[in-house]
C-alpha cells in the first residue's frame, strides 16, 4: 500500500520538472542524507580553496580576527559540523524540560509575556509612587524599586553618611511609612515587585508584608523579588554592611522564613548584571554568577534545609550587552548548567528546584552620553537578545540614563521597546526560534564550556566566598575592563559617537533633577515618625531582634515586629551592627 | 630630576561604582605616576587625610550617585583647612554639566565626564603637576 506521502512526492517531482528548467532545483534524493556528513566537511574544504580564497586572497576581511567581549572567536561561518556532537534530547531538549536550554516554559510568550518591569525609584516615596501609576497606565506588567544608597546601606536619610545621597539613585525609605506611601493605591495582590535591595532586604521584605496586611492582603499571596544577593555586593556593587558568614547568615533566615510564609516570593536574584557593569566577559558573567548560586545552595543546605524546599525560589539576573549572538548563547548557556549543576551536584529531585528564571536589564554599561538617540537602537537590539534568549522579566535602560535616572518620556521610550518587541516582530509567537543555529548552539556549547572551567577553578578555591575574600572574582573582573578600556583607546573595538562617527554636540540639559529640598522633607517627615511611635515598644522590639541575631533564631520575625512598630530602617541595621559587626574592603 | 607625580583616587560617599576610577588608576600607573586608590566608601575627611599622608600631588575623585555637589567641594575644603590647598582636587562620573561652574568655583580643578578617555586624564594631570 503506498504511504500518503508518496503520491504527493512523485506529483510534486513532475509538475516541477515540466515548469521549472532542470538545472534550477534540486530535488531531494532522501538516500543522500546517509553521507551527508562526509559531503559537508569535503564540501567545506572545497569552498574554503575556491570560492572563498577568490575573494579573502584579493581582500583581507576588515579584521585580522573578530572575538565575543569573552574573547571567543567568531568564526567566518558556522556549519553543521561545529554541532556535530549535539545530542538534540540530551543538550537541548524541549522547552519546560531538563536542561531546560529552550527555555523553562514550554508555551513561553505565547502562554505569558515576559514581564515588563522598569526599574524605577527617586527622590521621595509620593514621587515614585507617581512613577509607578505612569509606568502600570503605559502597560508595565510588574514594578521594580529603586533605593536610594542609604536605604541599601542601612542608614536613616538623618545620618551624616546619608548627606547628599538622599533619594538621589533611588527612593528613600526610612519607615514603614515611607513604604506605605511607596505602595498607595497599588494592589499587591495584583501587581509583582521586584525590590533591588541587598543588605537590608529583610527589612525592606518584612516592610512590604507589613503594608499588604493593612491593606488586607495575606503574605501566602504575594508575588516578586528581593535581589537579597550579598556575594556580589563584595565582588562588584558594594551595597554590603555585615561580614560575609553573617550575611549568609541573614540570607538563609530569609530562605527559611519565606518558604513557609511567602511561597510566591523569590527569594533572591543571584546576579552577574552587576559584575558584567563592573568589566567582566559573557564567560565571566554565566561562572561568576553560578558559582554564587552555588555558594547559596551550599549554605542553604548547611542550615538545615532541604534543596528541593528553596531552590524553586532561585531566582536569577543578567545583563543584556551588545553582541548580539553572544547574549542570546549566553542566557542559553546559564540555563543548560544551572540545570545540570542542581541535578548533578545538588542532586534536586524536582524539575522546579532545576530551572534557570531570570529577569534581564539592557546594559548600562554600553549606553553613551554622546548622541544619546542611539541608545535608542543600543537598548533595542540588547532587549531582542535577551527575548531571544528567553528572559522571565525585563528592564530596558532609558536613553539618557549615561546623565541621570530616566525622565518620563524617556522611559516610555524604553517601555515602547519592549511592546513593539513584543507585539509587532513576531519573535514571541515561537518558543527559542534561534536554536539549531550552528553559530547559536556553538557559542551556547563554548560559554558552558568556558564558565565550566572558571566554576572548577572557584571550586579549587573553596568557593565564590573564599574567591570574593581571596579578591580574585574582582581582580578577573578589572582586567577586563581594563582591556575594554584599552581595545576603546586603541579603536580595535569602536563605540559610535565616541572613537568614530563624532559629531560636535551639547550635552543634555533636559534631564530628571533630584530638588535638594528632598533630603530635608525626608529628615522632617522621620523626625514626625520618630516622635508619633510608641518608643518604648520600638526598644523592645529592637532587644529582640539583637536577642535573635546573637543567637540562631531567625531574624526575620522579630525585623517583622520592629517594621510594624515604626522601627527605623537605620535603627533596625545598626541593631544588627552591634551583633554582626561591619564588613571592611581590603 | 624629575620625581613620580603621585595621585589619589578615591571615591567619596555612599556610591560603590568603582570601574571607572580602578580603570583610571591603572591607567596613570602604566603612564608612570605613583598612583594610590582609596577603595569605595571615603568620608571627604578621610580622603583629605590620605592625600596628605600620601603626599600626593593630585587628587581625582569618582562619584556616580549624585552626590558630587556635597561632597567634592568639602575634600577641598578640609584640605584647605589642613592647609593643603596646593593639592589640586579634580573630579569625574556622573556629573551634569549644569553643576560644573559650581564645582569649579568651589575649587574642583577640572571634571571629566562620561565618553572621556583615559589619555585625557593622563595629559590633564601630565600638564598641570609640576614634577621638578
Amino acid at each position: 500500500m503506498r504511504s500518503v506521502t508518496q503520491p504527493f512526492r512523485a506529483d510534486f517531482r513532475a509538475k516541477a520538472l515540466n515548469y521549472i528548467p532542470k538545472s534550477a532545483i534540486r530535488i531531494p534524493n532522501y538516500e543522500d542524507e546517509v553521507i551527508m556528513g562526509k559531503n559537508i566537511l569535503e564540501e567545506f574544504e572545497r569552498w574554503e580553496k575556491t570560492t572563498l580564497n577568490k575573494v579573502i586572497s584579493k581582500t583581507v576581511e576588515r579584521e585580522p580576527s573578530f572575538k565575543t567581549t569573552s574573547h571567543i572567536e567568531m568564526k567566518r561561518l558556522y556549519t553543521p559540523l561545529d554541532t556535530a556532537d549535539v545530542d538534540y534530547c540530551r543538550d537541548l531538549g524541549f522547552p519546560g524540560e531538563y536542561p531546560f536550554t529552550r527555555g523553562v516554559q514550554p508555551t513561553m510568550y505565547r502562554g505569558r509575556l515576559w514581564t515588563m518591569r522598569q526599574y524605577a525609584g527617586f527622590a521621595t516615596a509620593e514621587e515614585t509612587n507617581k512613577r509607578y501609576k505612569y509606568l502600570l497606565e503605559q502597560g508595565q506588567t510588574g514594578l521594580s524599586v529603586a533605593f536610594d544608597l542609604p536605604t541599601q546601606i542601612g542608614y536613616d536619610s538623618d545620618h551624616p553618611l546619608s548627606e547628599g545621597e538622599v533619594g538621589k539613585v533611588g527612593v528613600a525609605i526610612d519607615t514603614l511609612k515611607d513604604m506605605e506611601i511607596l505602595f498607595d493605591g497599588i494592589p499587591l495582590d495584583k501587581v509583582s515587585t521586584s525590590m533591588t535591595i541587598n543588605s537590608t532586604a529583610a527589612i525592606l521584605l518584612a516592610m512590604y508584608i507589613a503594608v499588604a496586611e493593612k491593606k488586607g492582603v495575606k503574605s501566602e499571596v504575594l508575588q516578586g523579588t528581593i535581589q537579597n544577593d550579598v556575594l556580589k555586593e563584595y565582588a562588584a556593587r558594594g551595597t554590603y554592611i555585615y561580614p560575609p558568614l553573617e550575611s549568609m547568615r541573614i540570607v538563609t533566615d530569609i530562605f527559611a522564613f519565606c518558604k513557609d510564609q511567602t511561597p510566591r516570593w523569590n527569594t533572591i536574584s543571584i546576579s552577574g548584571y552587576h559584575m558584567r557593569e563592573a568589566g567582566c566577559t559573557a564567560v565571566q558573567e554565566v561562572a561568576f554568577t553560578l558559582a554564587d548560586g552555588i555558594a547559596y545552595v551550599e549554605a542553604a543546605i548547611r542550615a538545615g534545609l532541604d534543596v528541593d524546599s528553596f531552590a524553586s525560589r532561585l531566582a536569577f539576573f543578567f545583563c543584556c550587552h551588545n553582541n548580539f549572538i553572544e547574549e542570546i548563547a549566553k542566557f542559553r548557556a546559564a540555563r543548560r548548567l544551572w540545570a545540570r549543576i542542581m541535578k548533578e551536584r545538588f542532586k534536586a529531585k524536582r524539575d522546579e528546584s532545576c530551572m534557570l528564571r531570570f529577569h534581564t536589564q539592557t546594559a548600562g554599561c554600553s549606553l553613551t552620553a554622546q548622541q544619546p538617540d542611539n541608545n535608542v537602537v543600543r537598548v533595542a537590539f540588547q532587549a531582542l537578545a535577551a527575548v531571544l534568549g528567553g528572559t522571565q522579566s525585563l528592564h530596558t535602560n532609558s536613553r539618557d540614563e549615561a546623565y541621570a535616572l530616566p525622565t518620563e518620556d524617556s522611559v516610555r521610550i524604553a517601555l515602547r521597546t519592549q511592546q513593539l518587541i513584543a507585539y509587532e516582530s513576531g519573535v514571541a509567537d515561537m518558543v527559542d526560534p534561534l536554536a539549531g543555529s550552528y553559530a547559536v548552539e556553538t557559542l551556547t556549547n563554548e560559554i558552558e564550556r568556558k564558565a565550566v572551567e572558571y566554576i572548577e577553578k572557584i571550586d579549587t578555591m573553596g568557593g565564590a566566598i573564599k574567591a570574593i575574600e581571596s579578591g580574585f572574582i574582582q581582580g578577573e573582573i578589572g582586567e577586563s575592563a581594563y582591556q575594554y578600556q584599552k581595545e576603546i583607546e586603541t579603536k580595535k573595538r569602536t563605540i559610535v559617537g565616541i572613537n568614530q562617527f563624532q559629531i560636535e554636540e551639547e550635552p543634555l540639559r533636559d534631564i530628571l533633577r533630584i530638588r535638594p529640598e528632598v533630603e530635608r522633607y525626608q529628615k522632617e517627615k522621620l523626625s514626625r515618625v520618630k516622635k508619633e511611635r510608641d518608643n518604648a515598644r520600638v526598644q523592645e522590639t529592637l532587644s529582640a531582634l539583637k536577642k535573635a541575631a546573637q543567637g540562631t533564631e531567625n531574624v526575620v520575625p522579630p525585623i517583622l515586629g520592629a517594621v510594624k512598630a515604626y522601627a527605623t530602617l537605620g535603627e533596625i541595621s545598626d541593631t544588627l551592627r552591634e551583633a554582626f559587626g561591619e564588613y571592611k574592603e581590603r | 630630576m624629575a620625581w613620580k607625580i603621585r595621585v589619589l583616587i578615591a571615591k567619596p560617599g555612599l556610591d560603590g561604582h568603582d570601574r571607572g576610577a580602578k580603570v583610571i588608576a591603572r591607567a596613570l600607573r602604566d603612564a608612570g605616576m605613583e598612583v594610590i586608590y582609596t577603595g569605595i566608601r571615603q568620608t571627604p575627611e578621610q580622603i583629605a587625610n590620605a592625600a596628605i599622608q600620601e603626599g600626593v600631588d593630585i587628587v581625582g575623585l569618582s562619584c556616580l550617585s549624585g552626590a558630587h555637589n556635597y561632597l567634592f567641594p568639602k575634600v577641598v575644603q578640609i584640605l584647605k583647612e589642613k592647609g593643603a590647598e596646593d593639592i589640586i582636587v579634580f573630579g569625574g562620573g556622573i556629573i551634569p554639566v549644569d553643576d560644573i561652574p559650581g564645582l569649579k568655583k568651589a575649587g574642583i580643578r577640572e571634571i571629566f565626564q562620561p565618553g572621556a578617555s583615559t589619555e585625557d586624564i593622563i595629559k590633564y594631570i601630565q600638564e598641570n603637576v609640576k614634577t621638578t
